[in-house]
């Protein structure tokens, strides 16, 4: 078996073509995540107008609120073009230089301030977004009304506060200012102890006394539900809160799960494509027949190929985890338990592999099917619960169960991480594919000759 | 069959290969039928017959690749050595390593100096580095033979050895499996060329629908095969050939 593996390392060498694909391939997937994950997501362009007349102050029920210091948060969250005409917003947005633009009117802060005032008129901000690219319009879409909801929440926030500001003074009694004028407001509380101290000076048999009972239970009716209406202003103004439990344990960060799948994927092409590739070579070489008519066993042949897919993965994807590690850090701590995750991810692949192989029969056919099946497959494995109804999900979940690359992830995912799934049993899953596709290649070489 | 193909032949001292009522089946095709023979050390055996006769079939049960569903082969003189129709190497490897290669699956005892006189034997000593790939296809035939010759067999067989070589090169191939005959090696070997057949075979096996239905010298050949008006016995040796074929309703 050592002659065909050293054979094969040889005849990858003489390939140059395939051997710089094999190496060039890891690094690129590399270095192309690692700067995905260090810089993390761009801000989408937007333009920006602002039609408010400059130095415009934002009052909502004698509070002051920073215009300027919103503008400049939300430029931190997106990255602001700022234009000078909706025309010109108009233009770069179709044009595509920005994904979309925010134009806020210069009624903007009247109609804000009304809102606390005793006439509300809603205000309203203008976004400009090129429906082409139906994928760019929902991202703007996403973004702004992201970015509007929060703004909304403040605001209604402000006036809720504002509003129940005038329900303490028509509770309590206080200064009121409307129209420039200061007014004082005796206040509901008020008002019942002064009936009440009038009552008490009234002689028993007045006739005022009942009309003035009357006065008396309105103001206390109405004192103590006024009482109640903060709440319930505080909580139309958030109506959800968002209470959040983890069950599940812990969770592999996003960077450590990015990474596997990265690997994952890396693993599976280069394995699979290598020992399906390599294993139809032996007949359009024409000496599948010479070598397994007493010089190896066909079993021994396909060990072989499995043998090489596992080598060429070790090396592939260590490679390229070390690439990554330049990037972000990596828990080389746990490397020990690197080696069991890929070598089972690659004997799982390379058994699928060679299955493939057996099965496609010339090197072109391996190729493109071994592209056609685990392409798919890989999507399908990335597929969270949840996301798609259940009686679908429990289907993916059996045809991903199939094939090698969920373990794989599964294996790597919790290897580099303490937080990911148990790689035992991954391990296991791999096993058992990697022999039920060995048994499956082992029919299917029976077809070379 | 004119000569008898389902009876044991004789054995004798010289013998280097003797089959008896080879049967092999695929699905309900019968491929080959108790198809029987034997030949000497030294000897150059012709397999002949239209395609799908079986020629392949029965050198592959020769060789171990497949496994007759019936008969029995018998090999008094050592191991066969094969040599498929297409060559079978590998194209990214020098002509030394290909050789080298199977010299080490073969389990040689002097892996080197097998290289070595195969390179001889082959005339490619001067091309050893070479990749396999960049030679003509004559020399591929070349090392192809020279891969079967490597566990010095008392048996080469070959499939279809010209196919695809062109006259010049078809007469280097010749010299050299006359070579190996002259010192003693038998040679079987299949072909769809009746000329070739003629010029080099000692003997022909006529295979027809898996049947065998001659086996024996040229001469007696044209002597079972039926004259046309006016012929010689001993004339054209392929219409012989496709008389006798119809003869025997083929």
């Amino acid at each position: 078996m050592r002659w065909l593996l050293l054979k094969d390392l040889q005849i990858m060498r003489r390939s140059p073509l395939v051997t710089g694909l094999l190496v060039a391939y890891p690094i690129v997937i590399a270095v192309l995540i690692g700067f995905a994950l260090s810089r993390g997501p761009e801000p989408p362009r937007v333009a920006f107008l602002n039609e408010v007349p400059p130095d415009t102050p934002l009052e909502v029920g004698g509070e002051s609120l920073d215009l300027a210091g919103a503008k400049s948060e939300l430029c931190d969250r997106i990255e602001c073009v700022p234009v000078s005409s909706e025309e010109e917003a108009r233009q770069k947005v179709e044009s595509g230089d920005v994904l979309g633009a925010l134009i806020l009117p210069a009624d903007l802060v009247d109609k804000l301030q009304s809102l606390a005032g005793l006439t509300p008129e809603s205000p309203t901000v203008k976004v400009l977004v090129n429906e082409e690219d139906p994928v760019k319009a929902g991202l703007v879409d996403d973004r702004i009304n992201s970015l509007l909801a929060e703004a909304n929440l403040r605001i209604s926030q402000e006036v809720s506060n504002v509003s129940t500001s005038y329900l303490q003074i028509l509770l309590n009694g206080g200064d009121f200012s409307f129209l420039g004028q200061g007014i004082q407001v005796l206040g509901l509380k008020r008002s019942e102890q002064i009936l009440r101290g009038i009552r008490g000076q009234l002689p028993a048999d007045s006739p005022d006394l009942d009309e003035l009972d009357s006065v008396i239970r309105f103001s206390h009716l109405a004192a103590e539900n006024l009482g109640a209406a903060g709440d319930l202003l505080s909580s139309v103004s958030q109506p959800i809160k968002i209470d959040k439990e983890v069950v599940s344990g812990d969770t592999p960060s996003l960077d450590t799960f990015a990474i596997a799948v990265a690997a994952t994927i890396t693993l599976m092409f280069v394995t699979v494509l290598l020992v399906a590739g390599s294993l139809a070579l032996e007949r359009e070489e024409n000496a599948f027949a010479r070598l397994t008519r007493g010089l190896v066993s066909k079993s021994a042949l396909l060990g072989e190929k499995v043998l090489l897919g596992v080598v060429v993965a070790v090396v592939v994807t260590l490679l390229m985890l070390a690439g990554l590690g330049l990037f972000v850090d990596l828990d080389w701590g746990r490397f020990a338990l690197w080696i069991p995750a890929i070598v089972a991810g690659g004997a799982g692949f390379a058994a699928f592999g060679a299955a493939i192989g057996g099965a496609a029969k010339e090197v072109r056919a391996a190729s493109l099917l071994a592209f056609m099946i685990s392409l798919p497959v890989a999507f399908l494995s990335l597929i969270p619960s949840g996301t798609v109804a259940p009686g679908l999900f429990d289907v993916i979940s059996v045809i991903t169960a199939l094939f090698p690359f969920d373990p794989a992830l599964r294996a790597l995912t919790g290897a580099l991480d303490a937080a990911g799934p148990a790689i035992g049993i991954a391990i296991l899953h791999l096993t058992i594919l990697a022999v039920a596709y060995g048994i499956l290649a082992r029919f299917a070489v029976r077809r070379f000759v | 069959m004119d000569a008898p193909s389902t009876a044991s032949p004789t054995q004798n001292a010289d013998e280097a290969i003797e089959a008896t009522g080879l049967t092999k089946r695929f699905g309900d095709r019968l491929a080959l039928r108790e198809v029987g023979f034997a030949a000497t050390a030294g000897e150059l055996l012709a397999v002949i017959g239209p395609n799908g006769a079986g020629k392949t079939t029965l050198l592959s049960l020769l060789a171990g690749i497949r496994t007759p569903d019936a008969g029995t082969i018998h090999l008094p003189r050592g191991e066969v050595g094969f040599v498929p129709q297409q060559a079978a190497l590998y194209r990214r490897l020098t002509v030394a390593e290909n050789l080298r290669l199977f010299a080490r699956l073969e389990e040689v005892d002097d892996v080197e100096a097998s290289v070595e006189r195969m390179l001889v034997q082959t005339d490619l000593a001067d091309r050893r580095d070479d990749q396999a790939g960049t030679l003509s296809g004559g020399n591929q035939q070349r090392i192809n033979i020279a891969i079967g010759l490597l566990s010095d067999p008392a048996v080469l067989l070959l499939d279809e050895p010209s196919t695809g070589l062109d006259p010049r090169q078809r007469s280097r191939l010749w010299e050299f499996v006359l070579g190996l005959a002259g010192r003693g090696t038998t040679v079987i070997f299949s072909t769809h060329n009746i000329a070739e057949a003629e010029r080099y075979a000692e003997r022909i096996l006529v295979l027809a629908d898996g049947q065998g239905l001659f086996d024996g010298s040229i001469e007696a050949f044209h002597a079972a095969a039926p004259t046309a008006a006016g012929e010689a016995a001993a004339g054209d040796f392929e219409s012989a050939f496709v008389r006798f074929l119809a003869e025997h309703g083929h």
